[in-house]
């Protein structure tokens, strides 16, 4: 396998920049400053419900993609490899965006159907259930909606 | 940015590898790409099931446990430490592969030391969290919180809460078998005598997904 391709040692350095330490400190720092502010701001909404919980949601969604974009680009090395190789990686992960989609639309529309045809299923949800004492009292297994 | 090919240059031809890159990093790209899609099958799945239902517990309720303290409830900290110490064992081991470029033996040793406790610190909190929930109740089929509108709650709760997390943790716990395995043959000298650190960048590309996971994981348990 080995010698109809470059030899690993030359792959080990033909990186064709060199390594930075400042880049992956300061990649660390968005991180840290990203989830810091992703908290604050949890916390917040818990304290006072300052906004709707779906703008909130939004928000935690792109700071994440945010920090998986660091993440892969800097500490996994992907935004220094040839571009070929990132579009490897990076158009089979577009298939995620058309998951996600599909598959949450197709639980909501689960959500409406079942409660506009099972009216079992809506009156079990409504069902407010008194704060017990001490330790709550566990649902036993077989009971999944 | 991503490097461009020379002019005249042909990848393709055979004799050399046409992405620049060693068959072993290829293949760990590539088989995180299908981890990478386990993981999101598995959140997605979540994500599903979730928004079929008419209602969920209150993460802020029912994570707000913090070693030490006792019962004092304090939303988020916990994770957000485990968030922490992984992010900080990913730099170690970022640093480690730096150190392996230079050929930095003793200076891959360090940072292989410190990603190893990193990760084993985090297995720890892991583990304390689960205690902690399995003690109040909690476990797959066993689900004691309430929803946020005060209706009774469904066991898919903790069956994906568990579940998930778990094959997080698992992943977590090989990377470090892993890197134990690396630090050994870094201290007995492997990757001097095959003169590349190779295995090293592979190892932490490892390591980076779980980190990365994690991150999803975070978001989609305790912030959404």
């Amino acid at each position: 396998m080995d010698h109809t391709h470059s030899t690993p040692t030359e792959a080990a350095h033909d990186d064709g920049h060199s390594f930075s330490t400042k880049a992956i400190w300061r990649t660390f720092w968005i991180l840290l400053i990203i989830t810091v502010v992703e908290l604050a701001l949890a916390i917040w909404y818990y304290e006072t419900d300052f906004l709707p919980k779906h703008f909130l949601n939004g928000i935690f969604v792109i700071g994440t993609l945010a920090k998986a974009f660091f993440i892969i680009a800097e500490f996994m090395h992907l935004r220094y490899e040839l571009k070929n190789l990132i579009m490897t990686i990076g158009i089979p992960a577009m298939l995620f965006l058309w998951f996600l989609g599909a598959f949450l639309w197709d639980g909501n529309s689960f959500k409406n159907l079942r409660n506009n045809y099972d009216r079992n299923h809506v009156e079990q949800s409504k069902k407010v259930v008194k704060e017990k004492e001490g330790k709550h009292e566990a649902k036993k297994p077989g009971a999944m909606e | 940015m991503a490097q461009a090919v020379a002019a005249g240059q042909k990848l393709w031809s055979g004799g050399k590898s046409p992405f620049n890159v060693e068959y072993g990093k290829l293949m760990m790209w590539y088989f995180l790409m299908s981890d990478a899609f386990t993981f999101g099958a598995f959140l997605i799945s979540y994500g599903t099931i979730r928004f079929s239902s008419n209602s969920w517990p209150d993460p802020n309720q029912v994570f707000r446990s913090f070693p030490i303290v006792g019962e004092m409830p304090i939303p988020l900290a916990f994770v957000s430490l485990m968030t922490f110490i992984l992010i900080m064992s990913s730099v170690t081991m970022v640093l480690a592969v730096g150190a392996g470029h230079q050929n930095d033996r003793k200076g891959v040793m360090k940072w292989m030391f410190f990603t190893i406790l990193g990760g084993l610190a985090f297995l720890g909190c892991q583990a304390w969290e689960w205690t902690h929930l399995h003690h109040e109740g909690a476990w797959w089929g066993s689900n004691p919180f309430m929803n946020i509108d005060g209706t009774q709650s469904t066991t898919n709760f903790t069956n994906f809460f568990f579940t998930i997390t778990g094959f997080h943790g698992f992943h977590v716990f090989s990377g470090v078998i892993i890197n134990i395995i690396m630090l050994i043959m870094t201290w007995k000298g492997v990757f001097d005598q095959k003169g590349h650190y190779l295995m090293i960048e592979k190892a932490g590309l490892y390591w980076h997904f779980v980190d990365l996971v994690w991150v999803f994981v975070f978001t989609c348990f305790y912030l959404l």
